[in-house]
Order: C-alpha cells, then structure tokens, then sequence
C-alpha cells in the first residue's frame, strides 16, 4: 500500500521563502549575514549549489544588490535578503535598479532600528519600504506575509511581478514571520496570470543583435524627464492593477482593525477575544503595503464606525490609512523597539475606544 | 614594391591636443591656421612630407580622428 | 602592416573627453582588442561613474551601469551568471580604490575570472579634481591645494596593483600607461594578454594604465604625457607586477 504523503512541510518563514525562490527558478542569490535573516542564505548555500545555480556570500549588503544588479542585468531572475540595517545599506541599489528597470526580489525581515536597534520583530520599516527607500522618485511594489506559507507564496508572486513590470519587489517579513514554523504547502504557481514579456533588453552579448546597454543615467537634457515619466506610468499602472488585501470577519463588523505581518496574527486572536464580549469587529490586512490596498479599504471600512490601526512601530501604515479613509475616526495603537501589541491590549484598546 | 601611405584626418573631430605632431617622427603633421566645427585649431598634414606609416599619430590619438592607409606602388 | 582604422567596436562619434583625455586612447585600446580576439557578440563591459561614465555611448557592444564603486560587484554578478561571456570593468581611481575599495578588494580575493581595466589619473576628474587616494604626494588639487600632504593626514598614493597582487585569486597585475605610440602598443598587448587570462579561467587580471587628465593637472596634452614619464612613474612604477 502506498503511504499517504503530505504536501505540508514543517518551515520557518525564512526557510519557506528561500524554497519559494528556488521553486521559482532564481538562479542568483547574494547576500550577507544579518539576524533574524540568516535562515535564507544558509538555506539557499546548499539548494543553489543542489541546483546548478549561482550563490555568493558578497562582503556586504552593498555589494550584493549590486552583484544582484548584475545578474539580473543579464536576464536572470535574482534575490537577496537582509534585515533592518542591511536593507539601509541596499537602498543605493534599489535606486539604481528601479532606475535601470531591473528586476529583483529582495527579502526585509524586519527587526528593530534606528541604528543598530536589536534583532526583535518589529515593523518600522514601512516608510523606507513604501515611499522608495532610496534616492530619487521611484516605488517598489511591496508585500507582507502573515504566515510562513503566504510568504513564500508573496516570493513567487514577486518574481512574476518584477519580471512583468521590470522592477524591484520587495517582500517585507518581520522577524517574527520569519523565525516561526508551521506547516508550508507550495503552490505550483504564483497566481499571477499575466504573460511575462520576453527580456530583449537583457545583456548576453550582442551576438544577432545591436548592442544592449543597462543603465540609470540619463544626462541630456529632457531625457531623465521623459524616463521618469515612463516609470510614473509603470507605477499608476501597478497601483491600479496590484493592490493586494484580506479580511476576517468584516461582513457584520463596526470597528475594524487594519494590521499587517505578524501582528494581524495577533488581532485575529484580539477579535476573538472582543466578539465573545459582543464587539462586532473585524480585520483588515493589507498584503500589498505599495500599492496600499485603498480601492478595497474604502469599500470595506463604508459600514465601519471606527477604525484602530495596530502596528510594531511608532506609526507609520497608520498614515496610509488616513490618506485612504480620510472620513473616518482613526485610532492608533502602536508598539516599538521590539515592543508588540498583544491581543489583549488590542482588545482593551478597541474596548475603550468603542463605547 | 614600395609602399606609401595614406593618412586621413577627420578634422572635425580633432580637439587640437597635437600629440599626433609632438610623436609624429617624420614631422609630417602641423597645426592649421583655422579653426574647425570644435572651434579649435586642428591637426593637418605638411604639403612636402612624406609619411612613413609608423602609425604614431594614429596610436596616440585620443579622438579617433587620423586614419592610415596603405598602398602598394608597383 | 595592416591600415589603422576606427575599430568596429567603437562607434563613429566624437566623445566628450576633453582635449588630450587618455579615456579615448583607451576607449580605442579595447576595441581594438575585442575586435582582434573576434569578442564583439561575447563582451559584457561595466562602465563605471566617473568621466568614463556614458563610455557605453562609445563602445559598440553590451555594457551595463553600475553605481560608483560598484562595477566589481556588478561584473561579479554579471560573470557567474554568464560564464560563456567575457566580462570587464572600466574604473577610475577614486571608483576602484576610493569608494569601491571593499568591492576592489574582495572580487579580487575571490579570483573572480574578469578583467578590471584601472585608469589611474591620481585625480577626480569629473568633479572638479579633488584629491585621489592615488594623487602623488605633493600634488596639488582641489581638496589639497598645497599639495598633497601625508603629514596634514591626507595619506599617501595606494599602489593598489601591488596590493591585489598579494592576493592568491589575482593571475595578472601590470601597470602600464599611454604616455607614447610605444607604451600604447604596450598597453594593448596587456589588455589582449587579460581577457586571453579571462579565456583561459585564469582568474582576476588588473591593467592599471597611467593616464593624462591635461585638464586637472593643468597642463598642455604633451607636458601631461611628460609628467607621466617624469614625475608618475616615480611613485607607480611600471611593469608586470604578477603573471601567474
């Protein structure tokens, strides 16, 4: 008798979404070591080797996104991963690659800051993470896992994404996300249906064509007008097209909590706790952080009387919320430096401010 | 069989560096007396000269502007 | 004797060099060489930020940006994906030593199997010529205008060629320049002699080239090459420094 397999595997977020990657055929990964990240570079040391493909400890974050713009230069899919502090150091990279119109997918895990800061879970990346990060005017389409399954799924998606609209993807964990196991099931596709365009710009060496040139720079004058204008068009396209969401209990809801990663885990167990007491709240969590979920937020929050925005952070998403349901009474609760709001504080938050 | 050579000058792209005259051994290569599209004075060849084919001027010409050519005289 | 013509790799324009600039020399010098070795559909050039920056405006083959300091890292990912390919970088001082120094360094260490062509200027020419981590002691520049003083805590000149070539990934560290007909014939076999490295997995190979940047150093196009000859050569002397 054949023995009944599972699909599910046992993995951390950061093991989970290092198989994604390879699952979506990356071939280059650079990265440097940083906590609470350091599951992926392992994990990708030996399944790149396993798979023929390329793996570089670089010197420094720096480094790698810039060996990871050159890869993908040449047409390959690439990621790298850091946290915090490393991510800092990757924002001159990222400019370069929206400039460039490169593909990526970089990995955030999340842990505390400013400086140094510590290797806690926290979510006070948001700003860098969705006002472009680094020099320059650009976005990166962004996304945030609440459990080690979706993350990997958001990996696999990023790839498809980046590839379709030539840009950087960032997926941004906590580390509390992570660091946590639980059962994973990969899906066979990212979800994405768009069919990807072949990468003509890439560089193989000219051989059948005219030369191809990767580059950011735009000196004469009018060009860097006239580029950027091309990627305002990119990023109005993806806003309209990639806003990503998810509710839990809003069909009947008065109050709704909008809370992302790790900490919208933690509001399902406060909306419980509050539904016992007869409190009709709900979630909303955004996965896409940019382009924020505004279409879906508006809609959902029009039977909603008051809104409570939870965050590891000293309020950041919060500003979205505003600038997305600008009518409604919006209430933030928010923790930082490795601070995290539990359920019950949620519950007594929501509670006081309900009556 | 003795050989000459030709040496064509783009006189538009020259920038008027004049290391093409400095190395130049056989003293073939002068300064013009006008200016060029540049607007700088530009690398032409002496009248009464003769060119050897050393290929100097072309080495050291930053501005791709000297080209040599050969030719058999028979 | 074959005629000397514009090589096909290098398009038929004007460049923005200034007059006497030793990049169009050596803009030349690669093309030349790629042409030769039949290179033209396999070449991955990095240009660097710098004067050289738009030098993909100029070479008729594939060539990608890379930030300032970063071609190294850039080439690095460009050649393990790409291993078929041959892979160069085009690098300034400030690019390769100053800013770049970790990237320099480690693609080195790691014998990364690509050719880092190194104009050594010993200035920042581009900005306004500011002082380089390979400005000669006692040169004048826009950030020491007394004169390079090591005493003042502004350094010395890094020889990085013989740095690199401490490292066991490094297979050929020459320095050379462009002051004459004679060192540019030099210069080119050097270049030819690097990418055949890169052909053969050799490994790393560096040419450093010494080179005028007339404007800066404010002289004329000839002095420049003089000084070179006279004053450079003193503190970066010329030569194969290792062929493995």
């Amino acid at each position: 008798m054949k023995a009944k397999t599972s699909k599910k595997v046992l993995m951390s977020g950061n093991e989970a979404m290092a198989e994604a990657a390879i699952k979506a055929n990356c071939f280059f990964y650079a990265g440097y070591p940083i906590t609470p990240q350091n599951e992926i570079p392992s994990y990708m040391a030996k399944r790149m080797h396993d798979e023929g493909r390329v793996f570089i400890q670089a010197e420094s974050e720096i480094a790698a996104i810039n060996m990871v713009f050159g890869a993908s230069a040449c047409g390959v899919r690439v990621l790298t991963s850091s946290s915090s502090p490393g991510v800092s150091l990757k924002q001159e990279g990222i400019s370069y690659m929206a400039g460039a119109e490169l593909p990526a997918v970089i990995i955030n895990v999340m842990r505390g800051g400013p400086g140094l800061g510590n290797i806690a879970s926290a979510q006070s990346d948001y700003f860098q993470s969705t006002r472009g990060g680094g020099h320059g005017d650009y976005f990166t389409p962004c996304f945030a896992p609440y459990s080690p399954e979706e993350a990997a799924r958001l990996v696999m998606l990023g790839f498809d994404l980046a590839d379709f609209y030539r840009t950087p993807v960032l997926v941004l964990a906590d580390a509390i996300i992570g660091q946590m196991m639980e059962a994973v099931e990969f899906p066979k596709e990212s979800g994405f249906t768009k069919k990807l365009p072949p990468k003509t710009w890439a560089l193989t060496g000219k051989s059948g064509r005219t030369a191809n040139i990767v580059k950011s720079f735009f000196l004469k004058e009018g060009g860097l007008e006239v580029h950027n204008e091309h990627l305002r068009k990119k990023w109005q396209k993806i806003k309209e097209n990639e806003q990503r969401s998810d509710t839990h209990k809003t069909n009947d809801a008065k109050y709704l909590i909008i809370a992302y990663g790790s900490e919208a885990r933690i509001a399902l167990e406060a909306i419980d706790i509050l539904r016992a007491k007869k409190v009709k709240v709900g979630l909303f969590r955004p996965i896409s952080l940019w382009p924020y979920p505004e279409k879906n937020l508006k809609t959902i929050s029009k039977k909603i009387r008051k809104v409570f925005v939870v965050e590891q952070s000293l309020g950041q998403m919060v500003e979205d919320v505003h600038l997305s349901i600008p009518e409604k009474e919006i209430h933030f609760l928010g923790k930082t430096g490795g601070g995290i709001p539990k359920a019950h504080e949620i519950a007594k938050f929501i509670e006081k401010h309900a009556k | 069989m003795t050989s000459s050579f030709e040496v064509n000058i783009n006189k538009d792209k020259c920038k008027g560096c004049q290391l093409c005259i400095f190395f130049c051994p056989a003293k073939h290569l002068k300064l013009s007396s006008d200016l060029n599209k540049k607007g700088v004075k530009y690398v032409a060849k002496k009248e009464a000269s003769k060119c050897s084919g050393c290929g100097f001027c072309f080495l050291i010409c930053p501005d791709y502007c000297i080209e040599i050519y050969e030719s058999e005289n028979i | 004797m074959p005629n000397k013509t514009r090589p096909a790799s290098l398009k038929n324009i004007s460049t923005h060099y200034c007059s006497g600039c030793g990049h169009g020399i050596l803009h030349r010098l690669v093309a030349e060489v790629i042409d030769e070795m039949k290179l033209s559909e396999k070449t991955i050039g990095v240009a660097p930020v710098g004067c050289a920056v738009v030098a993909y405006d100029y070479w008729d083959f594939d060539v990608c940006e890379a930030a300032h300091g970063r071609a190294l890292a850039v080439a690095t990912g460009i050649k393990r994906c790409r291993p078929q390919n041959v892979v160069f970088t085009y690098q300034g001082d400030g690019d390769l030593v100053s800013i770049g120094l970790a990237e320099t360094f480690h693609t080195a260490n790691r014998g990364e199997n690509l050719t880092c062509i190194f104009i050594n200027n010993a200035c920042y020419g581009m900005t306004g010529g500011q002082m380089a981590p390979t400005t000669l002691v006692g040169q004048p520049t826009a950030t020491t205008p007394w004169g390079r003083n090591p005493k003042s805590g502004e350094g010395w000149p890094v020889k990085l060629s013989e740095i690199l070539a401490t490292l066991s990934g490094v297979a050929f560290a020459v320095r050379s320049t462009i002051s004459s007909p004679r060192e540019v014939i030099k210069t080119r076999e050097y270049i030819k002699k690097a990418f055949s490295n890169q052909i053969e997995n050799k490994g790393f190979s560096i040419i450093e080239v010494l080179s005028p940047c007339p404007t800066i150093w404010q002289k004329s196009p000839i002095n420049a090459m003089k000084w070179i000859d006279e004053e450079m050569v003193k503190t970066f002397p010329l030569g194969v420094i290792k062929d493995k």
